[in-house]
């Protein structure tokens, strides 16, 4: 569905990634997980046409594509809704800047509004409602999009570990319920276990896949799996080994 | 009544208490230097004459802020949307506040003559450039994510500009209005003292000739009132139009 192939971006001269390449069939749930500043977000920019790839192909569903600005819907790790639009206008701006059927888009945003328990707040504004509630509005604006494929930018970072856990089931919702395609980005190995289908270990700068680890069962995982708490440490050792690698 | 407001009460009374006992004890003559009460009482008994005058000199000054607005507004937007243009026309702006405004006073009265036409240019041209640096820096300031987010929506400039950067800058915009009310007042009066047959510059040298030094006071007083109605006024719109912000 996504190919990304011999994808270059160079700053200063110094290549953040070379050569990159990654594939990600339909309706799988791929994490990229590696260390701070190691070109995930560079990775995502050059995804989104934020900034230019040097060199490299992006094919969307077979077809050669400049970037996926505009087929692939994108969540943060902020919220960033508008402060001044209520939650349901603010999950309706990809209907309004988009020209799509406002009419049909209100009801569909009502519905998703039930689905993930926003209900009832609907023209309360972003500060009146829980940093939870923010990140679910925020998830249903995701879903406006009508794309389907999401990236997602750490989008559970900035919450407590309570709301992290139940929207961690919503991720896993957007994927099972609305059939979705997503690509995470992550440096937390724990969120990356519970929730990955397709987990990509990636090295620092610059930016390479080192392992693609394919995980199985029930999402989201639980941690009292003794196999999933040895990959933990698995992961966080090679992770480790490569920070020190640098470092020395 | 607030800690604050209480104790600006309490330092405005004093002073006026300071003033009021110094004419008396000094016996200051009132062509001189006129004691509060009697301020008071001109600016009171006199408001039949003063308030004409007042009418003109307030006309000129919202005329002024309208003339900025339409000026400014449309300039900070295409600054904002060609960045070249910014770069070209920075330096004149610049240099335009380094011309002493004061001083273009008799040549508005040359060029224009002795109605409003001058008056309202030069409170235009005093609050003009307030107004459109710091709209602009208000643009500038929008966060990228929210730029990014916009850009995966498909949505076009004028579009993001409607949506995201307008409200976005609103508070930008109104600090610097509160600046620009303020001193488009001087504008007005100043145009008036140069050259004029009506309005509240106008009254106060004609006066100031006649040595009716608490009528002088008593128009400044009500020019002051007029700069306080003006602030609290675009404070009043700032609430109304910013009422979604945080603890505003």
């Amino acid at each position: 569905m996504l190919s990304v192939s011999g994808l270059t971006k160079v700053f200063d001269q110094q290549p953040v990634f070379s050569g990159f390449d990654l594939t990600v069939t339909r309706n799988r749930f791929a994490v990229l997980i590696g260390p701070s500043g190691c070109g995930k977000s560079t990775f995502f920019d050059v995804l989104t046409g934020v900034t230019a790839a040097d060199a490299g192909q992006l094919c969307w569903q077979g077809k050669e594509v400049g970037h996926l600005g505009e087929l692939a819907a994108y969540m943060h790790q902020k919220d960033l809704l508008l402060p001044w639009f209520s939650l349901l206008d603010n999950s309706l701006l990809p209907a309004r800047t988009g020209g799509g059927d406002l009419h049909m888009a209100r009801s569909r945003a009502s519905q998703l509004f039930s689905r993930l328990g926003l209900s009832g707040y609907e023209e309360h504004l972003p500060h009146q409602v829980s940093g939870g509630m923010r990140q679910r509005c925020a998830l249903v604006r995701t879903l406006m999009f009508n794309r389907d494929l999401i990236l997602l930018d750490e989008p559970l970072s900035a919450l407590d570990a309570i709301t992290r856990k139940s929207l961690q089931s919503l991720l896993v919702l957007l994927q099972s319920e609305f059939d979705r395609t997503l690509i995470m980005i992550t440096h937390d190995v724990d969120e990356a276990l519970l929730l990955a289908d397709d987990l990509y270990l990636l090295s620092v700068k610059p930016m390479a896949i080192r392992e693609k680890i394919v995980l199985h069962g029930k999402k989201p995982r639980r941690f009292d799996d003794p196999e999933l708490l040895s990959m933990k440490d698995t992961i966080l050792q090679k992770l480790q080994g490569d920070i020190d690698h640098v470092s020395c | 009544m607030s800690r604050a407001n209480f104790l600006a009460l309490g330092i405005l009374l004093l002073l006026l208490g300071l003033w009021e006992a110094a004419c008396r004890i000094l016996e200051i003559p009132h062509f001189i230097l006129p004691p509060p009460s009697v301020i008071g009482r001109t600016a009171l008994l006199q408001a039949p004459l003063i308030l004409p005058h007042a009418l003109i000199t307030g006309l000129e000054i919202i005329c002024g802020i309208a003339l900025a607005l339409a000026v400014a507004i449309p300039l900070a937007m295409a600054m904002f949307a060609y960045p070249w243009l910014e770069k070209a026309l920075s330096p004149f702006l610049v240099a335009s506040q380094a011309i002493p405004v004061f001083a273009l006073a008799p040549l508005l009265v040359v060029w224009l003559g002795y109605g409003m036409a001058g008056k309202v240019l030069m409170a235009a041209i005093i609050i003009f450039f307030p107004i459109t640096v710091s709209l602009l820096e208000g643009f500038k300031g929008c966060d990228r994510e929210f730029r990014v987010l916009f850009r995966l929506m498909g949505a076009g400039f004028w579009q993001t500009m409607r949506l995201l950067y307008w409200p976005w800058a609103l508070p930008h915009f109104f600090a610097g209005l509160r600046v620009g009310v303020t001193v488009a007042t001087i504008g007005a009066v100043i145009g008036e003292w140069v050259g004029a047959q009506k309005g509240l510059g106008y009254l106060m040298i004609q006066a100031n000739a006649r040595l009716k030094v608490d009528l002088v006071f008593a128009v400044i007083l009500w020019l002051s009132l007029m700069g306080l109605f003006l602030w609290f006024g675009v404070g009043w719109l700032e609430r109304k139009s910013i009422c979604w912000k945080e603890n505003h």
